[in-house]
């Protein structure tokens, strides 16, 4: 409870600093975060762009060099989520993001964690960015597409707060 | 007519020689400035994993971009060896290639990913250069349709509807631009970029100050 409430304000401090894109971003995955705690992560635009279905579980996407990592979380107590599908697909050294070899999916461990190596990921359409999803049923869909800070990073996470569907 | 023409023209006052030579460099330089970033983008690591659709679709929004630089220099008559009455035929001509560059810019990044070039079109686009360049395409769009009108409206009131539009062409394309993380290196891309910027605003100054000069207060503006 302390974190939410330390969220809020540091949500309402920003707000008050000036609406930087930055905040616009956070703005929403905060915004919720009152009485009921954890609030879901909404999806991002332009998450669902060139998606596939029934991408199958991989140990490793291509042959790796980048890491994808990241949690999925339940809304309200922010309980970890083990077992849980996540997509991951990118333009990379290796193929188009439409392509069917640059998409793989992965489970959560028991701490909700999730992990998948994959090729580096390079810019596409001005942004190195990837697409990460969960869209297996139990829970409302969510598309994330996380943008690297750097061309040159190695890694990209992504977090997920999933609310029942 | 007259009025149009009267450009202070700096290099009048040069001897033959001194004037060619001084042509030579001119035209050079605004080669090198257009052709360096559109040449060192072909060192693109990037390029290895692009196909040639998306590559071409990227090369025409570089054209465009070296076009914006000619645009303002054409009309104002500051290439040597074309007159200012072919300067702006030749204004109106790059005009038509710009929107034609513009147009396989956006084509070929359709082609590329429908569902990221409709999200740019629609203003919903996730990366924060996109709305710029949209803006900037519809600017273009809008002169180039507007500028069949021009004779109608009159020198006056047609430039009073082309300079907002040239302002939001050149700081759309500019910002676009240098926020996209592409294949151009990106210190021959901001020296285009700012020369871009210089030229406009210098030609938009030029001729602010050249029609105060021109016109008296209360005195009755013409077309051509």
């Amino acid at each position: 409870m302390t974190q939410i409430s330390s969220k809020v304000l540091n949500r309402r401090s920003l707000l008050a600093a000036g609406g930087s894109v930055l905040v616009a971003g956070a703005s929403g995955l905060l915004l919720p975060a009152q009485a009921q705690g954890l609030a879901p992560t909404p999806s991002m635009s332009g998450g669902t762009n060139n998606y596939r279905k029934g991408v199958p579980v991989v140990n490793r996407i291509g042959k790796g060099g980048f890491w994808m990592t990241g949690t999925v979380r339940r809304a309200g107590d922010g309980a970890p989520l083990a077992g849980q599908r996540i997509l991951i697909w990118a333009h990379t050294v290796e193929g188009r993001e439409e392509d069917e070899r640059s998409h793989g999916a992965t489970l959560t461990d028991k701490n909700g964690a999730f992990r998948l190596e994959m090729p580096q990921i390079i810019p596409i359409f001005g942004q190195p960015h990837g697409h990460v999803a969960y869209e297996s049923g139990g829970f409302k869909a969510v598309f994330l597409r996380p943008v690297m800070r750097s061309a040159k990073d190695t890694s990209l996470e992504a977090h997920f707060v999933l609310q029942p569907a | 007519m007259r009025r149009i023409s009267s450009f202070s023209r700096p290099d009048a006052l040069l001897t033959g020689e001194g004037r060619s030579a001084r042509a030579a460099l001119i035209w050079g330089l605004l080669v090198a400035v257009i052709v360096i970033p559109i040449a060192a983008s072909f060192t693109s690591p990037f390029l290895e994993w692009r196909g040639p659709v998306y590559i071409g679709a990227g090369l025409a929004g570089m054209v465009a971009l070296g076009l914006l630089l000619v645009q303002p220099l054409l009309i104002a008559g500051y290439l040597p060896g074309l007159s200012s009455y072919r300067g702006r035929r030749v204004h109106h001509w790059i005009g038509g290639a710009l929107v034609a560059a513009v147009l396989v810019h956006v084509a070929g990044l359709w082609v590329t990913s429908p569902p990221d070039m409709i999200d740019a079109l629609l203003y919903q686009s996730p990366t924060p250069f996109s709305p710029w360049g949209v803006t900037a395409m519809w600017a273009i769009v809008a002169v180039a349709v507007l500028a069949g009108f021009r004779r109608r409206m009159g020198l006056r009131t047609w430039r009073i509807v082309h300079m907002p539009l040239a302002v939001v062409i050149v700081v759309g394309s500019v910002v676009h631009a240098m926020l996209v993380e592409g294949t151009m290196e990106i210190m021959s891309k901001a020296a285009l970029c700012a020369v871009v910027v210089v030229a406009a605003i210098k030609v938009m100054v030029d001729l602010w100050v050249r029609q105060k000069k021109t016109r008296p207060m209360g005195s009755s503006p013409d077309g051509f």
